[in-house]
């Protein structure tokens, strides 16, 4: 079973009616990936790609789902997160963008409550190659192995994961994290999580400018230690201050949140930093092949 | 959104926030009206939707009818920071005694809103925060609680007042918590937060930002995000919103054109990596089509800086054939005003990259050399 999502993985489509949703979950079972039932406030009673569709989230319980992909549109999403946390679901992937900042705050809040975990919004979702894709990103570019991959960006991320892939070292499991300025699991959260996933032998980053997530997680490298290799890419080395990159998160406010900053704490806490994305598969490497030699 | 300064002072005075008084004015005559009320000195003071406005010689003191004329015809039509001041705000001077700092923000890695207080106010904040951080007293407000009256008082408190001057200064935080929520703010600030020497609070400055995400729920600023003069965008930015293009004016000659706004910032990085530098940052989105590229083709080449154009494509939810048929399709329009290339690479790549070779268009695979290539260009043509 993969991290966070895996073989055993029972999940629901929120939204699963609309454009996204429908395209998405084609893609999803083609991959694979058991979707269980859908749900669309009015449309229960439908059928979406063989998946039986429901009003609510209540009335999809009884096929033991354990997880949620959200696509309902942003100013909806808050209250679906909250349905599916009401029904006990502990995971859920939120690929809706633009939802308000104050609704990802409450709802972060509540998922934090009942011991759940909140990937996005925003996000392009998680995938463990060969088992499970509960998310929009092309297959095609992930292959089973042993590199876990954390994102705060989409096709970025595809990028440096078709690198790791023409490598041959593949991917454990990719999280994407979401570009809003607040997101549920963070890069803390998800390297804790492949320090003890056995089939992670080494982590990948990617960040971007704005926020703290990427200096957060040099401190916690620094403080604790970690046991598998880590090598990190940053993007937006020239962006301008107070100017937003496409991410609502991609923002330097103040002078804080630099790329600079973000790479100068990396190497302080001695995670190495890819200079452009095509590094971060030679520098996976050159880490494994170091850790095997010792 | 940025609001004006005069739309966040209406705001905050509706919620018993005391403001100065005073009024908004776009021509010396209604200066003069104002002044009939609130006597002078005033301050004449330019909305523009940037930071560091006073440094910039946006804020004017005036003892005298005359004088406020002067000062409202110096600042009318001026430039601030690239912005175009279009209104001034003529309100009653405020003597202060101290001047304070606060305000309520996000606070991205605790997933929460935070207050910020302190004793130290004015536009040496920033400064005050990188200095002597003690100075700055932080709240993060737990969203299941939210911000009370008794964390308003301990924040006083904590500024080191008690009293009467406490509870008063207690309620104004409050009711600018009570904005921030109900606007959905990025920022509710108010810097300064004057002391008077009668031991009165004035909020002399104001600042608002709303989520942009949240405008659906504040139906008042419909509209406003792309209208002329009422945002901080340069014309081409402003050009790109229209257009449902996220779009940043930069400095250098080499134009971008990408998909998802990690690849692109990483294509920035690349130009600069290989010496060059980027014109402008343009994020097509996800699932892109072929009409979505003729108007970044054509928004990137009214650019007269630009030298050449670099188009960085991974497909995945967005298909190389519809971005080459878009190119195409602009190419016969418009023509290639400027030299392209074109990495591109991902769903539908072949397809995608035969449409192009045919008609002359050479494709690369990689997002490295396709950058390196570009510089080249430029440096050869800049």
């Amino acid at each position: 079973m993969g991290l966070l999502v895996g073989k055993d993985t029972r999940a629901i489509v929120q939204g699963i009616t609309g454009t996204q949703g429908s395209f998405h979950t084609k893609l999803m079972l083609d991959y694979g990936t058991k979707i269980v039932a859908g749900v669309t406030p009015g449309k229960g009673g439908a059928m979406v790609h063989g998946v039986p569709v429901h009003n609510t989230v209540e009335a999809v319980k009884k096929y033991g789902a354990n997880a949620s992909i959200i696509f309902v549109p942003a100013r909806f999403a808050a209250e679906a997160v909250l349905e599916a946390l009401e029904t006990e679901l502990k995971k859920i992937v939120v690929i809706t963008e633009h939802v308000p900042v104050k609704d990802t705050i409450e709802v972060i809040a509540k998922a934090k409550q009942r011991d759940a975990v909140v990937i996005g919004p925003n996000t392009p979702g998680v995938i463990t190659p060969g088992e499970c894709k509960l998310g929009v990103m092309p297959a095609h570019v992930f292959k089973p192995g042993v590199v876990g991959i954390m994102s705060r960006s989409g096709t970025l991320t595809y990028e440096i994961a078709a690198g790791i892939s023409e490598m041959g070292l593949g991917q454990s499991t990719c999280i994407g994290l979401g570009g809003d300025p607040v997101v549920g699991l963070g890069f803390v959260g998800a390297l804790k999580m492949f320090e003890v996933d056995e089939h992670t032998e080494a982590v990948a980053l990617i960040g971007e400018i704005g926020g703290k997530m990427e200096e957060l997680v040099a401190n916690f490298v620094s403080k604790e230690g970690y046991s598998k290799p880590i090598v990190a890419f940053v993007a937006g080395r020239t962006a301008p201050p107070g100017k937003r990159m496409g991410h609502a998160g991609a923002i330097i406010m103040g002078g804080a949140g630099t790329a600079q900053s973000k790479i100068d704490a990396f190497r302080k806490a001695g995670i190495e930093v890819a200079e452009k994305p095509s590094d971060v598969a030679r520098l996976l490497a050159e880490g494994l092949a170091k850790e095997k030699h010792i | 959104m940025k609001l004006f300064e005069y739309e966040a002072k209406t705001i905050f005075a509706r919620y018993g926030i005391p403001t100065p008084k005073g009024a908004l004015a776009t021509s010396p005559a209604e200066a003069l009206d104002t002044i009939l009320e609130t006597g002078v000195p005033v301050a004449v003071k330019a909305q523009a939707l940037v930071s560091g406005r006073g440094k910039a010689g946006g804020i004017l003191f005036s003892t005298s009818p005359r004088e406020v004329e002067l000062a409202v015809k110096k600042l009318l039509n001026t430039e601030i920071k690239g912005f175009t001041v279009r209104s001034v705000l003529v309100e009653e001077k405020v003597s202060a005694e101290r001047e304070l700092y606060f305000g309520v923000t996000v606070d991205r890695s605790n997933r929460c809103y935070v207050a910020i207080a302190s004793s130290e106010g004015g536009i040496e904040i920033e400064e005050v925060a990188v200095s002597t951080p003690k100075k700055i007293i932080k709240t993060p407000i737990d969203p299941l609680k939210g911000f009370r009256f008794n964390h308003a008082k301990e924040v006083a408190k904590r500024l080191g007042y008690s009293g009467s001057r406490m509870q008063n200064l207690a309620a104004i935080f409050l009711k600018l918590y009570n904005v921030a929520m109900d606007f959905d703010a990025e920022l509710a600030e108010i810097n300064p937060l004057v002391e008077t020497s009668k031991g009165k609070f004035v909020a002399a400055d104001a600042r608002l930002i709303i989520d942009d995400n949240a405008l659906y729920k504040h139906p008042e600023f419909k509209g406003r995000l792309t209208e002329d003069g009422e945002t901080e965008l340069s014309p081409l930015e402003l050009e790109a919103r229209k257009r449902g293009l996220a779009y940043v004016k930069l400095e250098g000659n080499v134009g971008v054109i990408g998909n998802g706004a990690g690849l692109v910032m990483a294509t920035l990085d690349a130009i600069q990596l290989y010496g060059g530098s980027p014109a402008n940052f343009l994020d097509i989105g996800g699932g892109a089509s072929a009409k979505v590229m003729v108007a970044a083709l054509n928004l990137v080449f009214s650019d007269s800086r630009v030298d050449v154009v670099f188009i960085n494509i991974l497909g995945g939810i967005t298909r190389c054939d519809e971005v080459a048929r878009g190119i195409l399709e602009a190419k016969g329009r418009i023509g290639f005003l400027k030299p392209v290339v074109v990495r591109l690479v991902g769903t539908n790549e072949e397809e995608g990259r035969r449409i192009l070779t045919e008609t002359g268009v050479h494709v690369l695979d990689s997002m490295e050399e396709a950058a390196h290539r570009a510089v080249e260009i430029a440096g050869k043509r800049g």
